[in-house]
């Protein structure tokens, strides 16, 4: 029995028409993109159709706003740094409390340099609110860096909305949409989006390729100087084989979006109503009305997530959790604990993020799976009896040391 | 994926004595629900003779807890309540062969569940002195609270000083940037400003190139575990009497800074490469005393321009090294 890969979010298969597309980038066509000889040329006529496709995938108006980079983590710390010295008069930045750390340690970090950081809230369901946004903005915002999906729970942000604020106020806007290309339609020359991140993995592409889209006519300063690679605005040999495949990935990434909101997301819905039905005492976090099509985050109250994924994964099933054992911190996840998620349920959140090569035999075996490891953690459990939670659980079992 | 040890996959797969025992007469809860991780340790003790007659386990935790749990449940079985109390959290580690450095705070929360059920047995209150911050130095597992502690109390004011009380930065020294973060808040507290040491230039860290031979910094050659003919040593080969002498003078200069945490070590005997130690005091179960042995290793290496093992050895071993 081949094993499930439920693990979409944090990484994705890359696709075998994405691999042979660039193989030949590895031998023969080694040639330095820059190079005005024939070797180096033909990679370069390369970059240029993958740089088209992804501009149609982004739906950008021009394909020099799309900017190769090595990764969704560059992409975001260009994008901010960029605004914060191009406005070096503006003192503050909003963000959002559940982001990805990409975004949320870059701005602890530009807090202790003297930047006001502003952190919107969520509620209960891992929703913003825009009048709280609202009253945020002014002239002495740098930038606003709000992601389109979390990558946690699925729930899509306004982002849309956001930007045509930000817009109004006269302040630059930046998502990082790495969860969100690739699974929802995007169309930026429409938006009022100036910059965007994607990441190339996140969508079956190979790990190591990025895109920092570039709305034209925003200031920008680049982080890395030294070349005339990307217009001067990311200096450095392009990663020709990767970006040739991110590429092929983006076309495969159109062709299959219809297929992605309807067919994945039945898939997901299947799982989600499979194990809801079937196990006690777990709930879907984040908002199930508005999130991707491909993501379910579910918590299982009274039991802990790495020991969850550890059966999981005994049996072939990937998955990933909140719990702060799976990362080596000593909190739960920050999304979780921004929701409000109890404590007893947010270390026992699993994220399950399906893509297109998943099948319904696939899901029908993890709803068959899921149920027995819970319980068999649950006899565990201090905060479990017999068949349900304890009664008053955070009273029964109130352990010393805080 | 963590790097568990097959001990402990075996410990969490299939735990041993999961559940409440029946007729418990000790209980202990310990653990913190904002760490993920909580155990409740029921035992069963024999009045007339203080031996646990059984001993049950329910836990909240991921999967090194539950593993720890287990086999916290295991070893103190049949033991007296004193001798259950000897065994230390590096005990449950190496009972599980391991755990890695994010996961040594699930055998101190096994070692805190037995002292919580022997106190709740004896009728005891047991001090709340346990506190922990995120992890900072993952080579030697110390956390934040540890650092900032140390600094306040001992008024640090660099890394080095950090490192040399709590061990902290003395490994990959990646963890450099958060301890100096540390130092900065806590000197600017008590109205100081922190000033990073000055880069100084390590002669033993340049490679120089000769006209026919190339010279290989010596630390290098030592973790090759190659015997290292120093320039010195190529002179006068020591006898094993000037060598004894060297290992003993090289523990003395060590002495002084695990003295200060409680600890000390005893030279026991040297055997060719093999160099018996005696851990004492607060060493003694320490859940570092493997980082411990690791850095007077070093110590006695670069001492001794040779490759050498420094081994802990217990009381029972020592007698039978005496016998032997």
């Amino acid at each position: 029995m081949n094993d499930v890969y439920m693990d979409n979010n944090a990484t994705t298969m890359v696709d075998p028409e994405v691999v042979s597309e660039m193989l030949p980038f590895f031998t023969e066509q080694f040639g330095n993109p820059s190079s005005l000889h024939s070797f180096g040329n033909k990679v370069g006529f390369a970059l240029k159709n993958a740089r088209k496709t992804i501009q149609t995938l982004l739906g950008a108006e021009h394909d020099s706003e799309i900017i190769f980079t090595s990764c969704g983590t560059e992409s975001d710390s260009t994008a901010i740094l960029s605004a914060l010295r191009a406005l070096p008069d503006r003192k503050e930045i909003i963000t959002t409390e559940v982001e990805h750390p990409a975004v949320l340690t870059l701005c602890d970090n530009l807090e202790t340099q003297g930047y006001t950081v502003h952190r919107l809230e969520v509620d209960e369901k891992g929703r913003l609110s825009l009048d709280e946004y609202k009253a945020l903005l002014s002239e002495n915002v740098a930038v606003v860096s709000v992601m389109w999906a979390n990558n946690e729970t699925g729930t899509i942000f306004p982002v849309e909305e956001m930007a045509a604020m930000a817009q109004e106020a006269g302040v630059m806007f930046h998502t990082d949409a790495v969860q969100a290309v690739g699974k929802l339609p995007i169309n930026l020359q429409d938006s009022n989006i100036h910059m965007l991140s994607l990441s190339g993995h996140k969508l079956h592409a190979p790990k190591g390729v990025g895109v920092l889209y570039l709305r034209r006519g925003t200031r920008f300063r680049p982080l890395l100087r030294g070349g005339h690679q990307e217009r001067g605005r990311r200096a450095g040999t392009e990663n020709a084989a990767a970006i040739v495949g991110l590429g092929k990935a983006a076309q495969l990434a159109m062709d299959n979006m219809a297929h992605e909101n309807t067919y994945v997301r039945a898939l997901r819905d299947r799982l989600q109503e499979g194990i809801l039905a079937t196990v006690p005492n777990s709930f879907v976090t984040g908002d199930p009305e508005n999130r991707l099509p491909n993501t379910l985050n579910i918590a299982f109250e009274y039991i802990e997530g790495e020991a969850i994924l550890l059966l999981m994964n005994k049996q072939g099933i990937a998955a990933s959790s909140g719990s702060a054992c799976t990362s080596g911190s000593l909190e739960p996840s920050h999304v979780m604990r921004a929701m409000g998620i109890p404590y007893t349920a947010a270390h026992g959140t699993v994220r399950f993020s399906l893509s297109r090569y998943n099948t319904e035999e696939e899901v029908e075996r993890v709803i068959q799976a899921i149920p027995p490891i819970v319980a068999k953690l649950r006899k565990l459990s201090p905060y479990w009896d017999e068949n349900g939670p304890v009664e008053e659980p955070e009273k029964s079992f109130a352990p010393v040391y805080a | 994926m963590w790097d568990y040890s097959e001990k402990v996959k075996e410990h969490f797969y299939d735990p041993k004595n999961a559940g409440a025992v029946n007729e418990a007469n000790a209980v202990g809860d310990v653990g913190s629900l904002s760490c993920g991780d909580a155990l409740r340790l029921t035992l069963k003790v024999e009045p007339a003779t203080d031996i646990i007659l059984d001993a049950g386990f329910q836990t909240f935790g991921c999967g090194s807890a539950i593993a720890s749990s287990s086999a916290l449940t295991e070893m103190v079985k049949g033991l007296t309540l004193d001798d259950a109390l000897k065994i230390s959290n590096q005990d449950i580690a190496d009972y599980l062969d391991g755990l890695p450095p994010e996961k040594m705070h699930c055998s101190v929360m096994g070692r805190e569940a037995l002292q919580a059920a022997v106190a709740d047995y004896r009728g005891e209150e047991i001090e709340d002195d346990h506190e922990e911050g995120a992890l900072i130095c993952k080579c030697f597992a110390i956390d934040a609270v540890m650092i900032r502690d140390t600094i306040k109390s001992n008024s640090l004011s660099s890394v080095e000083d950090v490192t040399n009380f709590t061990k902290a930065g003395g490994g990959c020294s990646s963890c450099h940037e958060g301890i100096e973060q540390i130092l900065a808040e806590e000197m600017e507290a008590r109205g100081e400003k922190f000033v990073p040491a000055p880069i100084a230039a390590k002669q033993k860290n340049v490679v120089t190139l000769n006209s026919d031979e190339l010279v290989i910094p010596e630390a290098k050659k030592a973790t090759e575990e190659k015997p290292v003919e120093t320039k010195k040593k190529a002179k006068t080969k020591l006898t094993s009497v000037q060598r004894i002498h060297l290992i003993e003078k090289t523990l003395e200069e060590i002495r002084p800074s695990l003295q200060r945490d409680h600890g000390d070590v005893e030279l026991i005997d040297v055997d060719g490469k093999n160099i018996y130690v005696k851990l004492i005091g607060a060493c003694v179960g320490c859940q570092l005393a493997t980082a411990t042995v690791g850095g007077i290793q070093q110590k006695l290496i670069e001492a001794l321009g040779e490759f050498v093992k420094v081994l802990p050895v217990t009381e029972q071993q020592l007698s039978e090294i005496a016998e032997a």
